[in-house]
């Protein structure tokens, strides 16, 4: 009883993360109808620009609630802008071109993150996993019985975190101006541009909004993790996608139930298995709902129209 | 749309058309084979030269002809390798009787590497009849998850020698059969382009409506291109495990699967010469890189190390570019013989 508490609670902690990857995988697919490959990737360069914010603000700043603020406000902007530059260089430009030429750019492009982050002069962290910094120190926030079930402090603030930026993008999407565009851009965006919204800009907000949460989900994953490395981005982006498959591609409250499902399923395998066939699980999930189910948990079947 | 017959074939008889290929290639590659048999190191390069021609005219089958996007091509190459390469092992001691022992060798071989292509075929089979009836993205997220379920089985199966791989597997395989199945594999792609199939396949292609609504069995072509594409990745896998000295899952990962996917890009999407000249380039080439830093840095290997690390964003870098300048690829839906003469008589041209 103890264990499936605790494979409970993992689960849905790793599911919030991977819910916020999902989301920004699920916005841009209702955009552009693009599956942006290199979202896990964005992810990844959060994560090492969160190590590199905190690794300069030295040890004691690094874990004050500034400290953690700040790092979290540096990932988040640097990889919208990362976002925007690949929106703007790599997807833009190919907009009316068959659908396969953006796909095979979006895998060029997380090719080019994942190796490039992986050479080891300039700037570059090189192959070697690093350890992240415990901006979060762990600490038991609730223990239950002898031990048996542990929630630690650090699940607890993912959550928070994870919830407060979800609830924002709720907000964002269904009560500003910004988010309307979105969805008249999502629902067609010729049409939308017909009626005086500047898609592009709305999709380069769009690409921005999505790698910032990408970068949070990011760090959160490095605290969870506590080493960060350059491919770390490609099966939780992976992952990530199945989840926003699993709800319904393009329904933003479906990424999240499809993450937090993904999230236990995973857990509840490799908890009662072993965890050697962690990989497999998503992907073995994902070719099942798509057989039962392709339009996903909460989308709308849509004929091709001509 | 790409001339269909090789222009050399044209003037035969009709009867001598289908069996004039092998009637030259047969002997061609023997005396090849006479040629290069003891220098060891050429023939282990053309052998895996060999293999990414197989994968990537196989791959073009799908990606290009099709328009389908498959990137798990890897997988089933290992499920070629694996299957093929653990029959051989476990036959080892079997001879065929009253055979010389060579011939039933590579009797026994060539059962291992139609049986390792008919498993990868199946894999083919199972994979993408539900994933073909969905949209391009879903089938090249299914074939990705599908290539990386393939390398966790493997790593936690006992008999496949989890992460360590497969070694002792009996090395049978020669240039000639390599090349035969090259040889192969380019026949049958260039003999489905040019048939019914084929012109489903293009039509498939350019519009899926249009193709639906003209009678075409979309998903029934889509997944037997599939299958066909599958065997051939099977077949490439199996002539692998019986030239390297151990294949392990390392060989077959989402990497390998991307390198195929740019030499087909690259080449243009729907030429199998494209994606024969990208798939001999791009083998080379990094070869060559690695010998030229060598010798640069007399002889210190970082420098060679770091050849093959810059290789892979590099791909990336020209993924993008490519679609971005050239998105139909090299050679575009063109084979060799239909651009180099116009470009020639161009060049003549603008000479006089």
């Amino acid at each position: 009883m103890a264990d499936l508490l605790q494979h409970l609670i993992n689960g849905l902690a790793s599911g919030t993360i991977y819910a916020l990857v999902a989301l920004g995988y699920t916005m841009v697919y209702g955009v552009l109808k693009l599956i942006n490959f290199a979202h896990g990737d964005v992810m990844m360069v959060g994560a090492y620009l969160g190590y590199s914010t905190a690794q300069r603000l030295g040890r004691p700043a690094q874990s004050s609630l500034g400290g953690v603020l700040l790092v979290f406000l540096a990932a988040m902007g640097g990889c919208a802008l990362l976002g925007l530059g690949i929106e703007r260089f790599a997807y833009r430009p190919l907009r009316d071109k068959p659908r396969l030429t953006s796909l095979i750019t979006a895998i060029g492009i997380s090719f080019t993150l994942e190796y490039g982050f992986q050479l080891d002069f300039g700037p570059l962290p090189g192959a070697a996993p690093r350890a992240f910094p415990e901006i979060i120190r762990p600490r038991e926030w609730f223990i239950l019985g002898d031990g048996d079930v542990v929630i630690w402090n650090w699940q607890v603030i993912s959550f928070l975190i994870a919830v407060a930026l979800m609830v924002t993008l709720q907000y964002l999407v269904f009560k500003t101006r910004f988010g309307r565009a979105m969805r008249a851009v999502s629902f067609d965006h010729r049409i939308a541009g017909l009626m005086g919204i500047p898609t592009d800009r709305v999709i380069a907000g769009t690409f921005m909004l999505g790698s910032a949460l990408a970068a949070g989900a990011g760090i959160l994953y490095a605290i969870k993790d506590t080493a960060i490395h350059p491919l770390m981005g490609l099966y939780i982006g992976l992952k990530a996608f199945v989840a926003a498959v699993i709800g319904g591609i393009g329904h933003v409250p479906g990424a999240v139930v499809g993450a937090l499902l993904l999230g236990l399923v995973e857990e509840f395998v490799v908890g009662y298995t072993a965890s050697s066939w962690r990989d497999a699980v998503a992907f073995g999930f994902l070719i099942v709902v798509l057989l039962v189910r392709p339009e996903g948990l909460f989308g709308r079947v849509a004929a091709e129209k001509v | 749309m790409a001339s269909t017959a090789l222009p050399i074939t044209s003037g035969l008889p009709r009867g001598l058309r289908g069996v004039f290929p092998f009637l030259v290639a047969i002997p061609v590659l023997a005396a090849l084979q006479l040629a290069v048999s003891e220098r060891y190191f050429l023939v282990y390069i053309a052998s895996i030269i060999g293999v990414n021609i197989i994968l990537a005219v196989s791959l073009n089958i799908v990606n290009g002809m099709t328009g389908q996007f498959s990137i798990g091509h890897a997988g089933f190459m290992a499920v070629g390798a694996y299957i093929a390469g653990k029959f051989s092992l476990e036959t080892k001691q079997l001879a065929i009787s009253l055979l010389p022992v060579a011939v039933s060798d590579q009797l026994m071989f060539i059962v291992a590497l139609l049986i390792g292509g008919s498993c990868a075929a199946l894999c083919g089979f199972i994979v993408g009849l539900p994933s073909l009836r969905l949209k391009g993205d879903y089938l090249a997220i299914v074939t990705l998850g599908f290539g990386e379920i393939i390398r966790v089985i493997v790593q936690n199966t006992q008999a496949f020698g989890r992460a360590l791989g497969l070694s002792g597997i009996p090395q049978r395989s020669s240039f000639f059969m390599v090349y035969f199945w090259v040889f192969l594999t380019i026949v049958i792609a260039r003999r489905i382009a040019a048939s019914t199939h084929g012109r489903s396949l293009w039509a498939i292609r350019e519009d899926e409506v249009a193709a639906e609504a003209m009678g075409v069995n979309t998903t029934g072509y889509k997944v037997r291109a599939f299958v066909v594409s599958s065997f051939f990745a099977g077949v490439a896998g199996g002539l692998f495990a019986h030239f390297v000295p151990i294949i392990n899952p390392g060989s077959f990962t989402f990497v390998k699967s991307i390198e195929v996917v740019v030499m087909v890009v690259a080449g243009g999407l729907g030429s199998t010469t494209g994606a024969i000249l990208a798939a001999i380039v791009l083998t080379l080439l990094p070869e060559a890189m690695r010998t030229a830093f060598v010798a640069l840095s007399g002889g210190q290997a970082s420098l060679a190390q770091k050849v093959d690390q810059i290789r892979m964003p590099i791909y990336g870098i020209l993924l993008v570019l490519l679609m971005l300048l050239r998105p139909q690829g090299l050679f575009g839906n063109k084979e060799i013989w239909d651009v180099v003469p116009r470009w020639w008589s161009r060049r003549r041209k603008g000479l006089a």
